[in-house]
């Protein structure tokens, strides 16, 4: 691009020394600063077996006890996983899966019993988890309406072409719109304990707490400000046709109704691989002394609305306790102390190198 | 003469006419049809306003690269693609703006620059008075004054001057850098011309031909009415035309000229087109390379295309329920389906050609070639100049170089002649007081050896004493002194000096002062000698048949005050002695080739009495010959041929031209970088030869292989090629256990003319064992060469088998054609004129520069733009490669990605990057062979750098996969989603990239640091801004705390990390492996030096202040 301009520039130069009095010779003697006579000083490092030998070193026995550490609180970490998406003619929930319809007003329930090898001694987080469910395609990522979402009045009466074809339905605009939205998970899970005596316990399940602290207050919002009453606000607007409630009947709660309903926003922020969890419940340790989930036999009870068999999904219930490092991950442990040992295992291989290679360079360099 | 003009009219469209003042010819002559010519105006710039956007955007988008990316754009605009049009269509606005700006810019000074030449002031005579006007509207015809120091407003015929003599001084330094005075002639039957009225009552008609470019050749005829006679024609040549651009020095005023070439016709406007543009290696193989990325582009857009429709075949996988096409989408044919998404493929992975890389190479080799004109050590003292870039595209080339062929005279010698000696039938005349410059007073400095002057002997010496001070075309000088009364020569004082286009001339009319006998002037053609016994003689200047260097000599016609017609010449022996009829011809000839094997510039001299018969004769031819308006040229050549003839030997001289500084040291050190040297000179092969062995070009130890006419005189062509073949490649055989033999070939003109004669039996053979025998050797000298075959010699190199680069050096008129055809051609700002560097890609100022600029300049930009386009290329794959699994990134990442964050570093680097410092590469000219063939830029080396690019990809996205598959990563249980995972993978990528350069830095000045540290500086403080707010105007709020959130998680940083270190230990293990086992010269060198150099500026800084006091 601007080769072209430079002949140009070229000719300007020309022809300004060739108007009246010009061709006198200068003297353009450049400037002797450092930059232009490119010596500016300089730190010049290289790379050799004995300048990166101790990097090595140093990189290895920094990583191996990290893996280590990692590896230990990752195993550390109790989780339980449940699938109970009823693909066997033997699972309880068989006949959920199979029975599905769109437009049945009966909820289907099924109870799938477990045990608990190992009490969970400090919280437990409870997750929903789907399989070859596909939330990162890129037409479903982008199928909502962010401003919709974030109270916008006008956005909620026009939503976004973006939420094609789940914007309108009916003729009246849909609330929230889009494809994310409209698939929103709905089972209901519930757990209970089934303490020796054969009583059964409900555990309480608290919803609070699962979505990201500023989807919840800055980046949902519900439209009409502060007004209790939902209903009025989201006049004129239809539910998702998937949903069987309309957003502003989520829940009794109205610091969880509408679009600020926790479960909502989790199911808004999309997955990034097609097998993934979302935070459901929390289960939050009472006593210290006894713990959060002893060991036992447990039910699981699910309102089975969610359908996935058309995709040949899978739905799990997972239960698992965190550390500071989060959940359940061995891969990262195991990844420090492989990247650790084979940094040492290199720094060993260069230390001979250098002392083969090295001695006989300098000998060439004396000779030189 | 009217017959003469008859000839002229064969081709009259090729020629014009221009009515003096606008005045109708008398009736009788051609009728008066007044032609439209263009005015005066100068117009340089090239948009006008109405037409700067559309004219601008249609040049940018010639551009192949632009194109591509405004197909892209537009495709992003029509159909439905997974990112949205504006990251493909900022970057691309971004660039077309910058280049608008910068082009709009320069155009607009330009303008300004127009507008103030088309608006000064001239004098214009009508109506037998002075008019002031503005230049540009001076028309064809109209009659200029033009006054001391001021500068021609177009191209003027000369009609008269305030000088008596009829000339006028100008200097062409803006023309072409020539500084010394030239005379031009008026038209002899209008130089009496003094005043205003006079002028304007001349009734005349002008006849040229249609402008051309040429500086130095015009052709055409003024035809004068005269009291309705016959009109007189006289012819007008490049000493009656004034040009545009020269100024007018040392004379009052000049009255009445005649514009014949105005505006853009003007001489100088047709000169400074643009010429053909040069593409250099580097920029090639990127070629190369983006075309295999383009192939990979669209292989991957087909085969995502087929995999996804066989991987939705089953409707639910195309279409679960939680996922439904809109209606009109589903209503499209499947076909027109697959095409829009082979497109939106297309342009999801367009990013692989990235277009700020062509950005980032033109703004490196814009900016870097500024360095070269920055180089203190590349400046002249003496000249008040430093090395000139006139093209940045070749940065590069200049450290690829393998074949460099240099001019003789002026390039690797100094072209500063010094008379040594003449001899006159055979006895050496020296003139011992030998003081540069300075003129010794005219007696007794002649020391002669074996002289005992006869008659005979006594008459030649006259002669030739003579015939060197009157055979020239040297002009004297008159130095004014303070009070301003001008002092002659003749008062024994030394305040004049001689001037002339060659130098040789005035070494030997210095030579001859020395000598006794003084050249005075040149008045009222009389030319007036001072001789040994301070008596004044004249001699009237009849004609001067100028030299060329096809005849290689001239001659002059004289009559000397007895009467005698006289024709002087001198020239080179071999265009001499065929002419000569008598004179001691062997003991000249002995002489000559002991000078020249010593190294000097040896001329013949000669001459031939003329009968008056024979001079009418002789003029008759000439005049005919000078008022042709078609082929002058060759009639002036077959009327010198006609004329010069029958000479008399007189005897020959000898000047030295001294080398260059430090030109030994310099062809040494090209030599060690593996470099062949070519000397390519139109002199003769002894004193050629000598200046080889002299400049160290041929050792002793050199065995020299002689490819001569005078050698196929005695063998035929044939033969002597294949004897040569057969020593070189018995050689070749040795060379492996001892290489202490090298060859030079010597070859002249007439055999290579020979060799490379095409529609001869097995020619293409010839040429074939010729280039083999050159290949062979270290050093050719070809000898006798004529200017064009420089450029067929160059040609031939460059179209042979491995395709070499070459570099053509030289200073003179006659090196631009072999300047033109070379890959890089470098001018020599010398005394022989500026065409060379005029013409030139780069122009230093003397030879010795030509080493720092290839193996310090050259080798730096070739390791910075090698490092460049490798790094663009991986740095773009790698991205690619993560993205193409996933619309990972935010569209603000994508487009920032090229534009910002990464382009700075890389950049940067590639203008100040030193891998071995300035010192080093000169000391060892051998590290310019580790880049020799464009060894960075190879396929196993791009192969390297893509491998390195695909296993990082490979690290990033599979490592976050596994990192994140199905697990939390914060402290309270809460779930990432995919943006998060995006962010991550790409902070990882735009850290590994910014530290992979920062890894390949030799160099770190304060700047690297700043930038690069910067740059991830930067990255981190945009992704904090960028999600820390809703964003009012856009309709997605995805970004929104998601960098905030990852960084709150501890095993997001362990995983960054991880994947950093990761992907960037190959490169590190290759590195100090390939150091270790194998180290090539240059890394040697930089392992040789001490981690912290010591900067030498500061020395460096006081000897130069210290210097600067000296002056």
């Amino acid at each position: 691009m601007m080769a072209s301009s430079y002949n140009a520039k070229d000719e300007d130069g020309h022809i300004t020394v060739s108007g009246p009095g010009g061709g006198t010779l200068k003297n353009k003697k450049p400037d002797n600063t450092a930059f232009k006579q490119q010596r500016l000083p300089a730190w010049q490092p290289i790379l050799t077996a004995g300048t990166v030998l101790p990097a090595f070193f140093i990189i290895g026995l920094i990583f191996i006890p990290i893996g280590i550490g990692l590896y230990v609180t990752s195993n550390n970490i109790k989780e339980l996983e449940i699938d109970y998406t009823g693909v066997d003619m033997s699972s309880p929930c068989f006949n959920c899966s199979q029975n599905f319809s769109w437009n049945s007003t009966r909820p289907c329930t099924c109870t799938i019993p477990f045990y608990l090898e190992q009490a969970f001694e400090s919280n437990v987080f409870m997750y929903y988890g789907l399989s070859n469910f596909y939330q990162n395609h890129r037409r479903y990522v982008k199928s909502r309406d962010d401003s919709q979402l974030n109270g916008d009045i006008e956005a909620l009466l026009n939503p976004s072409k973006e939420c094609e074809p789940y914007a309108r339905n009916e003729n009246k605009p849909i609330a929230p719109c889009g494809a994310i939205a409209n698939s929103m998970f709905n089972d209901t899970l519930e757990l209970f304990y089934i303490d020796p005596n054969g009583t059964k316990i409900q555990i309480p399940l608290m919803k609070k707490g699962i979505a990201w602290w500023t989807d919840k207050h800055v980046k949902f919002r519900n439209p009409g400000g502060n007004n209790p009453n939902l209903t009025a606000v989201f006049q004129g607007t239809t539910k998702p046709v998937n949903w069987r409630k309309p957003v502003y009947e989520l829940d009794t709660d109205s610091e969880n109704n509408g679009f600020i309903n926790e479960d909502f926003i989790v199911w808004m922020r999309t997955a990034a691989l097609p097998t993934f969890r979302k935070l459901y419940r929390i289960i939050q340790k009472k006593n210290s002394m006894i713990p959060t989930l002893p060991r036992g036999n447990y039910t699981l009870e699910v309102v089975y609305n969610y359908p996935v068999g058309s995709f040949e999904g899978r739905k799990r219930m997972i239960l698992s306790t965190i550390s500071w490092m989060g959940g359940k991950n061995p891969f990262l442990g195991i990844a420090y102390i492989t990247v650790g040992s084979i940094c040492f295992f290199l720094g060993v291989v260069l230390l001979i190198i250098h002392h083969k290679y090295g001695n006989r360079n300098n000998s060439a360099d004396i000779t030189n | 003469i009217q017959c003469e003009v008859c000839v002229g009219e064969e081709n009259w469209v090729d020629s014009r006419t221009i009515y003096i003042g606008h005045k109708e010819p008398p009736p009788g002559a051609e009728a008066y049809i007044p032609q439209r010519y263009p005015d005066n105006r100068i117009v340089s710039s090239k948009y006008t306003f109405w037409n700067f956007i559309p004219k601008n955007l249609f040049e940018q988008f010639r551009r192949i690269a632009n194109f591509y990316f405004l197909v892209i754009f537009l495709v992003q605009l029509i159909i439905d693609t997974p990112t949205s049009p504006v990251t493909s269509g900022l970057p691309l606005f971004f660039v077309i703006t910058v280049t608008a700006i910068k082009q709009g810019y320069e155009d607009w000074l330009r303008h300004k620059a127009d507008c103030s030449i088309n608006e000064c002031p001239v004098d214009v005579v009508q109506q037998g008075k002075v008019v002031r006007t503005q230049s540009h509207k001076l028309r064809v015809g109209d009659v200029v004054m033009v006054r001391e120091d001021e500068t021609f407003p177009c191209d003027l015929i000369f009609l008269s001057s305030s000088r008596h003599d009829g000339t006028c001084y100008v200097t062409t330094a803006s023309l072409d850098g020539e500084s010394s005075h030239k005379t031009y002639y008026a038209v002899p039957d209008t130089m009496a011309f003094t005043t205003e009225q006079e002028v304007d009552s001349l009734h005349a008609t002008i006849e040229c031909e249609q402008p051309q470019p040429d500086l130095y050749k015009f052709v055409g005829r003024i035809n004068i009415y005269k009291d309705r006679e016959e009109p007189v024609a006289r012819p007008l040549g490049a000493e009656n035309l004034l040009l545009r651009g020269a100024t007018l020095k040392n004379t009052q005023h000049i009255y009445g000229t005649v514009a014949i070439y105005t505006g853009m016709e003007t001489k100088m406007a047709l000169n400074y087109q643009s010429k053909s543009q040069k593409r250099s290696a580097v920029e090639k193989s990127m070629n190369a390379f983006l075309i295999v990325y383009l192939c990979i582009l669209i292989s991957k857009a087909v085969i995502n295309t087929v995999l996804k429709y066989a991987w939705q075949w089953s409707p639910d996988r195309d279409e679960p329920w939680y996922n439904h096409r809109t209606e009109i989408e589903r209503q499209r044919h499947v076909v027109i389906r697959a095409f829009t998404d082979f497109l939106a493929f297309m342009v999801l992975f367009n990013y692989i050609i990235p277009v700020s890389m062509y950005v980032t190479v033109e703004m490196q080799k814009f900016l870097g070639s500024y360095f070269i004109a920055w180089d203190e050590e590349m400046f002249d003292e003496e000249l008040g100049e430093g090395a000139q870039v006139n093209t940045s595209d070749l940065n590069e080339e200049l450290g690829q170089v393998e074949y460099v062929f240099t001019d003789k005279t002026g390039t690797l010698t100094e072209n500063n002649m010094e008379f040594i000696e003449c001899c006159v039938d055979g006895n050496v005349y020296i003139p011992h007081a030998i003081c540069n410059g300075q003129i010794l007073s005219a007696a007794s400095s002649i020391d002669m050896i074996d002289s005992s002057p006869g008659g005979y002997r006594r008459e030649h010496e006259d002669l030739f004493f003579r015939a060197l001070c009157l055979c020239h075309t040297v002009q004297v000088k008159e130095e004014e002194t303070v009070d301003g009364i001008k002092r002659g020569i003749h008062q024994g004082r030394p305040t004049s000096f001689y001037i002339s286009s060659s130098p040789d001339e005035v070494a030997l009319v210095e030579g001859m002062k020395r000598l006794g006998y003084t050249y005075l002037r040149l008045k009222d053609s009389y030319m007036e000698i001072l001789n040994k016994d301070d008596e004044i003689e004249r001699f009237e200047l009849l004609h001067v048949l100028n030299f060329d260097s096809v005849r290689r000599r001239m001659s002059v016609i004289v009559k000397s005050s007895s009467g005698e017609y006289l024709l002087f010449c001198k020239g080179a022996d071999s265009s001499i002695f065929p002419r000569v009829v008598s004179g001691k011809v062997e003991q000249v000839k002995a002489r000559v080739e002991q000078n020249a094997v010593e190294g000097l510039r040896t001329l013949c001299v000669a001459y031939r009495r003329l009968s008056p018969s024979e001079y009418e004769e002789a003029c008759h031819l000439l005049t005919k010959a000078k008022l042709a308006l078609q082929d002058r040229e060759q009639r002036l050549a077959q009327a010198y041929d006609i004329i010069e003839r029958d000479f008399v030997l007189l005897g020959a001289t000898a000047v030295e031209d001294r080398l260059q500084e430090k030109a030994a040291d310099t062809i040494e050190s090209l030599h060690k970088a593996g470099m062949k040297v070519w000397v390519l000179t139109g002199d003769k092969m002894e004193t050629a030869a000598a200046t080889c062995y002299a400049s160290k070009l041929f050792r002793r130890s050199t065995q020299i292989l002689e490819l001569t006419k005078k050698r196929t005189e005695e063998q035929s062509l044939h033969d002597v090629l294949f004897e040569l073949s057969r020593t070189v490649l018995r050689q070749h055989c040795f060379s492996c256990s001892f290489d202490c033999l090298d060859f030079g070939l010597i070859i002249d003109g007439a055999t290579l003319s020979a060799i490379l004669k095409p529609n001869q039996e097995g020619s293409g053979n010839y040429r074939e064992i010729f280039l083999e025998i050159c290949r062979n050797c270290s050093a050719v000298l070809c000898c006798r060469m004529a200017p064009l075959q420089k450029a067929q010699v160059v040609k031939l190199i460059k179209a042979s088998k491995e395709h070499p680069i070459t570099l053509a050096i030289g200073d003179g008129a006659n090196d631009v054609s072999m300047i033109l055809e070379a890959h890089v051609g470098i001018g020599i700002m010398g005394k022989e004129g500026r065409q060379a560097a005029r013409n030139s890609d780069y122009a230093i100022p003397k030879f010795k520069h030509l080493k720092k600029m290839l193996l310090v300049h050259g080798h730096y930009y070739y390791i910075r733009i090698a490092e460049l386009v490798q790094y663009f290329f991986y740095k773009v794959l790698e991205e690619q490669l993560v993205y193409s699994t996933l619309p990972l990134y935010d569209t603000a990442y994508l487009t920032l990605y090229n534009i910002s964050f990464t382009s700075l570093p890389i950049l940067l680097y590639s203008l100040v990057e030193q891998h071995v410092t300035m010192e080093t590469l000169k000391r060892e000219p051998s590290l310019y062979r580790d880049i020799a063939k464009n060894s960075l830029l190879r396929w196993p080396v791009f192969l390297y750098w893509t491998c390195l690019g695909v296993f990082d990809a490979v690290v990033f996205f599979f490592g976050a996969y596994f990192l994140f598959d199905n697990t939390t990563f914060t402290s309270n249980g809460q779930m990432f989603g995919n943006w998060t995972f995006g962010t991550l993978v790409f902070t990882v990528l735009v850290f590994t990239v910014t530290l992979k350069l920062a890894l390949d830095t030799h160099h770190w000045t304060w700047i690297n640091h700043f930038v690069i540290w910067g740059s991830l500086l930067f990255y981190v403080i945009f992704s904090l801004l960028w999600g820390g707010i809703i964003w009012p105007f856009l309709n997605y709020q995805r970004m929104y705390y998601v960098f905030m959130q990852m960084l709150s998680s501890g095993p997001a940083w362990l995983s960054i990390i991880l994947l950093i270190t990761v992907s960037l230990l190959p490169d590190v293990i290759k590195k100090v492996l390939c150091r270790a086992i194998c180290p090539t010269a240059t890394e040697r060198a930089q392992s040789n030096r001490p981690c912290l150099t010591v900067e030498p500026s500061t020395i460096f800084m006081l000897s130069q202040s210290s210097s600067r006091m000296s002056f």
